[in-house]
């Protein structure tokens, strides 16, 4: 038998084949067109062309978001790497999987300040998993391989794999040699809790008066949303989720009291800071949950379950701190409940429910509606009522990512897609075009801002190429929302470049694209807009909304106050 | 609080980078950083000195542990151990009586004049941070100091206890 012999080029499109991907999210340049003619030559891979790079990584990113499969970005030297850099943020701070291969100067002129030469592994050593610089052609498929496995394990993030242009050479032909059996001794994330911390976290659940359980991102990563639903159901006790951790248990669970944080309801913040017991899953207690970590829930013992042990006893110290897969720490905390007996009834923490169900009361999502003013709120409900509340929504970053967080109850994991950590804006489209990709019979629907619309408009070229009927609805308020309503509380009504006065005609604009776009002004209008809107299943719908410019996110929580020191209302404290 | 870090790592370009870039990163101190090869090749040793409370000296050992290339740290100053650095300091020595005192001050701690010039005399001296802190201070006393090299700390666990791969 002859072993085949290929090119770095034909290497790399063999291996990604072989590591199943599906799709490269990418944009071509000098150093880089080796693969692309590699590309050209095969059709196991597709790819992609965006009309930015920065569109390329969301792109990616909303795919393996929504599919749980790693995303592969590819981009030139230079500008084409650089482009990247806030798409490989966004991924790092949510712990999103992500391959970028990253095109470099040959091997000869590094250093040199050649043509489009940058070090982007330099440039994006803050905020990459890890890093390969391949300087052997040989290597190309097991760097490959490494780049997926240390993507992909332990906690995820971005790996960047540089690729000088000269191990690319056509010319330069050598064996493929791809071992997917990845081994790195130096890297051996921890998959089990350890058995002792396990024990002492049953003893304190067992004995909670008020428990709540409290998840984040890590839920949805690991898959382990019918694993939580069900311990949630076993304890029988309340759950809140984070911004990430929406969906990892349906919003429209008994046992769940809304999100927690900053905008977070009344009733999750309220259980936070009455809690005996935290049980934190895959979460961790970033600042947007916390408020002052000084103030944070002082009565409470904290069990933080987490991969990482860097996320432990960061911000706010942990009691009883297990490091582990979440999904295997809970199936060892069920073991560890069966062990000791645990039983609970309707009665268990019966109290502790009447505590919350009066906070519930304060029905903190409420809002007044007006009648010749579109609310933003109401623009949510609407997009909620005519998907059936199943579609996958991606979200930019401000007042309509909050909105979109609160009035739309997701039923599963992965349905709800947003850059939480990194609050990347021009994230949301991009984001769904990568969703829409994998699951062309879903409603994708990109809930943005006529702020964030304009950071990643030009995509819409895009999906007219690779015919990607996203729905996108603008919650268009003419000012820069977020912002405006932090003027408005704390710098004294002063919109300092907030506004938005020279806004485009947002119909026009999709239309000159070659596709549908549509305006609604009027509350009348609106829901049959939305449903015209997403029965159009074949074009890309641009839902240009003008909302109500005034309008506030609440609840808020008191700046610098504790987890529960929240504005209801304009001017109403709890 | 002062503390010892001893790093592994692999001998691989940029793993240094990523040490001293994620010190940065989270604003964390260097006050010393050694690095060489080991006697297996493969495997680089780093030694950092550094400073801070107990809850930051957790996230500092942490987060190197987090890096791929990194495979063990220790936290030397947990336990017992002995520490050395090494110092070249080089002094303006114009007449006999400085020439003779700089020579008297390196003999009692035990240092070497391991260059001599016109005008000058270069002395190298082992010990720990201490040691060298309070040669150089005493040595400024009596002439001029031209240069100080210090190499920064290195450190190692006393007993059995041992860093390896």
């Amino acid at each position: 038998m002859t072993i085949e012999r290929l090119s770095g080029a034909h290497l790399l499109t063999k291996a990604l084949a072989e590591l199943e991907v599906e799709y490269i999210f990418g944009y071509p340049g000098g150093s880089v067109l080796d693969i692309y003619d590699a590309i050209f030559q095969q059709d196991k891979v597709s790819h992609i062309l965006v009309r930015h790079e920065q569109a390329a990584t969301h792109m990616a990113d909303g795919y393996t978001r929504a599919t749980g499969k790693c995303g592969v970005v590819l981009a030139t030297s230079g500008p084409g790497n650089t482009n990247c850099i806030t798409g490989i943020a966004t991924a790092y701070m949510d712990s999103i999987p992500m391959v970028v291969l990253a095109g470099q100067v040959a091997s000869s002129l590094i250093g040199g300040d050649a043509f489009q030469e940058t070090d982007i592994v330099g440039c994006s050593r803050p905020i990459v998993k890890h890093s390969f610089n391949c300087r052997d052609v040989n290597d190309i498929p097991n760097v490959l391989a490494k780049a997926f496995y240390l993507a992909e394990t332990g906690r995820p993030g971005p790996v960047v794999v540089e690729l000088p242009k000269d191990i690319l050479n056509p010319d330069i032909k050598v064996p493929f040699v791809l071992n997917k059996d990845v081994k790195i001794r130096s890297y051996n994330p921890n998959v089990k809790g350890h058995s002792k911390q396990i024990k002492k976290a049953v003893e304190k659940i067992v004995n909670a008066k008020k428990l709540v359980v409290y998840t984040g991102g890590g839920i949805i990563l690991a898959n382990a949303a019918e694993q939580l639903t069900a311990l949630v159901e076993r304890l029988n006790a309340p759950c809140t989720n984070t911004l990430m951790g929406l969906g990892g248990i349906s919003g429209l669970h008994d046992n769940f009291i809304g999100m927690l944080g900053m905008h977070g309801t009344a009733e999750a913040n309220k259980a936070m800071a009455n809690a005996d017991i935290i049980l934190a899953l895959g979460a961790r207690f970033d600042d947007r949950v916390t408020n002052k970590v000084e103030k944070f829930c002082p009565n409470a013992t904290i069990i933080h379950v987490d991969i990482d042990p860097t996320s432990i006893s960061k911000t706010v110290s942990a009691h009883i701190p297990i490091v582990g897969l979440v999904d295997v720490v809970m199936a060892q905390i069920n073991k560890e409940l069966d062990d000791v007996g645990y039983q609970s009834s309707a009665d268990t923490f019966k109290d502790w429910w009447q505590d919350i169900n009066q906070w519930r009361k304060l029905n903190s999502f409420s809002y007044e509606t007006k009648e010749d003013l579109i609310k933003p709120q109401q623009v949510v409900e609407a997009v909620y009522k005519h998907t059936n509340g199943d579609a996958y929504v991606c979200s930019d970053v401000g007042q309509h990512q909050m909105f979109a967080a609160q009035y739309y109850p997701f039923k599963n994991p992965r349905q709800w897609i947003n850059s939480g950590g990194l609050g990347t804006m021009g994230f949301g489209f991009p984001a769904a075009m990568g969703v829409k990709l994998a699951f062309p019979d879903s409603h994708v629907v990109c809930i943005t801002g006529d702020g964030s619309i304009q950071m990643n408009i030009q995509e819409m070229s895009t999906c007219l190429q690779y015919d990607i009927p996203v729905v996108i609805v603008s919650l268009n308020n003419r000012s820069l929302g977020m912002v405006r309503q932090w003027q408005d509380m704390i710098y004294g009504g002063r919109h300092s470049s907030s506004y938005m006065e020279s806004l485009p005609d947002f119909v026009k604009l999709a239309e000159a694209y070659g596709h549908v776009g549509m305006q609604v002004n009027h509350p009348d209008e609106l829901d049959d807009a939305i449903k015209e809107a997403f029965a159009i299943k074949n074009r890309l719908v641009f839902v240009d909304v003008l909302v109500d410019e005034n309008e506030h996110v609440y609840p808020m929580q008191v700046r610098f106050g504790a987890v529960d020191d929240m504005w209801l209302k304009k001017g109403e404290k709890v | 609080m002062r503390r010892i870090i001893s790093i592994l790592l692999e001998n691989e370009p940029g793993a240094l980078s990523r040490i001293v870039g994620l010190f940065s990163q989270r604003a964390f101190n260097i006050e010393s950083l050694c690095v060489a090869e080991t006697d297996e090749p493969s495997l680089s040793r780093i030694t950092i000195s550094t400073f801070g409370d107990d809850k930051i000296l957790e996230q500092i050992t942490k987060q190197v542990n987090k890096l791929v290339d990194v495979i063990k740290v220790a936290d030397l100053t947990e336990r017992p151990h002995i520490e050395r650095e090494i110092v070249l300091v080089k002094v303006l020595a114009m007449n006999n009586k400085t020439r003779t005192e700089v020579m008297r001050i390196s003999d009692i701690f035990r240092g070497d004049i391991v260059d001599v010039g016109k005008q000058i005399y270069t002395v190298q001296l082992t010990g720990d941070e201490d040691k060298i802190s309070s040669f150089i201070s005493i040595l400024s006393n009596e002439t001029e100091i031209i240069e100080v090299v210090r190499s920064g700390t290195v450190g190692i666990a006393r007993g059995e206890k041992a860093l390896r791969a």
